[in-house]
């Protein structure tokens, strides 16, 4: 019994300890930002590496998450609800929940995995030490690119993610099911709010925070070799998935209250 | 540790007056990881213009003392001054510009695996200076040719052997001409003849550049070559210091040891 409460207590106070220090990179990270223009050219290459090396994942995703929605939703209406909504279902859920959620959960985790494992290894490898003595200073040069790189593409990758998504929900509604073309555009403009659109992109750029802070957090609290840089990346990732849900039980009470019931 | 008794006493490395020391001074420095000492109270005096050999057997804080002395590492207790400046105590920004002084060669070199070669020199240039790009190539291809690099300018990192590697490590460190180099394990694991390679470049900057050295070792070939004075590491503290012909005539017994690599004496084996 005491073990056991002493093992959760450690792992609480590990916790806290985490997540003050996480705290301290993200206040370290916020300070660089000034810099952000000097430092362009390591954001634009982040920001392609986000963007353009997501870009297979994200086709493929919305469009099936798009077209499964639609599935679900002519699924679950069919003889209680005429189809014309069956564009409102698509676009709110897409819009509001999946499109930044998934977006955030399966482009996030290959942005996490990227940071923390490229960084991790820098770590193993003394190449941050090598920046450290160079008077360069690694927040600045590998951190803040990042973080601004994922807070200002994850938005854009959502946008992408929406109209994508509403593509497939269409293309599966009138292809596969007896869906006129009309019925859906009729329903996807019916109740539509630019409102809708701005809360998911509102979470989107936190949840891009999110990310970029746990991969860089991890990737750079690596410690060990390779066996270090596995771990530090699986519990990046796992981090940022989990975090990313959270949060985005509390932006959706703090949205709703704000956003979406204007 | 009863053998203690019979040791020689403990070589005297203080000054009185470290803030006019013109070099290195390091002060009763400790330095623990999950209770384990790695240096305890160590005090050593490096002169400016020398190359001094720190020896001792793996794991017992040579990297970490160097990576102490430019902060890469936080003391536990203790003070390092550099030309009369406090290491320990400097604000970021004075840190930063006391780091400028000093290159640093890394046990596996270290270079960015991103960056080309070149890219790799030019970095410290083009962060800190506001030289023209083709001027920070051109200086970068120099540092390169006098590391005998030619020609590997637009080579990432993973296309190097580890003796091109070191070189390149090392071109990366002279690129803004520094006061001081600090060597980990330069020709650790290198063939025979890149690592006398190394040892003959080591020569070389110091003379066409005046720098002091401090160069981290195990290998007592490098260090009676390389060395102006060579301190011995032992149990967190600097068991001995003198030059070479004082190590190849002393009869300390753990300098003895190790010199000739024995299994048997005061340093255990294991």
């Amino acid at each position: 019994m005491i073990a056991t409460t002493r093992k959760i207590g450690f792992n609480v106070l590990t916790g806290l300890r985490s997540a003050g220090r996480g705290t301290l990179l993200l206040l370290a990270v916020v300070s660089q930002l000034p810099y952000a223009w000097r430092m362009r050219k390591l954001i634009f290459e982040q920001m392609h590496i986000v963007v353009i090396g997501s870009l297979p994942l994200v086709i493929t995703t919305s469009v099936f998450v798009g077209a499964v929605t639609a599935v679900q939703a002519v699924y679950q209406m069919q003889a209680y609800v005429p189809m014309k909504f069956l564009g409102v279902v698509i676009s709110k859920s897409v819009f509001i929940e999946l499109g930044p959620v998934l977006m955030a959960l399966v482009v996030g985790s290959r942005l996490c995995a990227n940071y923390a494992a490229e960084l991790g290894t820098m770590k193993v490898t003394e190449q941050l030490d090598a920046m450290t003595i160079m008077a360069i200073d690694p927040v600045r040069y590998l951190a803040m690119p990042r973080f601004v790189a994922a807070v200002l593409m994850m938005p854009i990758i959502t946008i992408l993610c929406d109209a994508i998504a509403v593509f497939g929900g269409y293309a599966a509604s009138v292809v596969t099911m007896d869906v006129t073309s009309s019925t859906l555009v009729e329903g996807l403009r019916m109740f539509y709010k630019n409102s809708d659109l701005i809360g998911g992109l509102i979470k989107s750029l936190i949840f891009g925070g999110i990310i970029a802070m746990s991969g860089i957090f991890f990737g750079f609290n690596t410690e060990g070799g390779a066996e270090g840089v596995g771990k530090s990346t699986m519990t990046a990732v796992v981090g940022s998935c989990l975090s990313v849900l959270v949060a985005d039980y509390f932006l959706a009470i703090v949205l709703f209250q704000i956003i979406f019931e204007k | 540790m009863n053998h203690n008794t019979t040791l020689p006493p403990l070589p005297d490395l203080r000054v009185s007056c470290p803030e006019t020391f013109e070099g290195i001074v390091i002060e009763g420095v400790s330095k623990s990881f999950d209770n384990k000492v790695v240096l305890d109270e160590t005090d050593l005096l490096i002169t400016k213009g020398e190359t001094l050999v720190v020896i001792g057997r793996s794991g017992e804080g040579k990297s970490v003392l160097l990576k102490n002395i430019v902060r890469l590492l936080e003391p536990d207790e203790g003070r390092i001054w550099v030309e009369g400046s406090l290491v320990t105590e400097l604000k970021n920004r004075q840190l930063m510009d006391m780091r400028k002084k000093f290159g640093f060669l890394f046990q596996g070199a270290a270079l960015f695996d991103s960056m080309t070669v070149c890219q790799n020199v030019s970095l410290m240039l083009e962060e800190h200076t506001r030289m023209p790009a083709d001027q920070i190539h051109r200086r970068a291809c120099e540092c390169l040719a006098q590391v005998g690099l030619i020609q590997v300018e637009d080579k990432l990192p993973s296309q190097l052997s580890g003796g091109m590697k070191k070189r390149a490590g090392l071109a990366r460190a002279i690129v803004m001409v520094p006061e001081y180099i600090l060597y980990d394990e330069p020709t650790t694991g290198l063939d025979p003849i890149s690592g006398d390679a190394i040892n003959d470049l080591i020569i070389k900057l110091q003379k066409e550049l005046g720098v002091t050295s401090i160069v981290v070792t195990h290998d007592m070939a490098s260090a009676f070559k390389l060395a102006d004075r060579i301190a011995m590491l032992s149990h967190g503290k600097i068991v001995f210091s003198g030059t070479v012909e004082e190590v190849r005539s002393t009869d300390h017994p753990m300098v003895r040891q190790f010199i000739e690599g024995n299994a048997q004496g005061p340093l255990g084996a294991f």
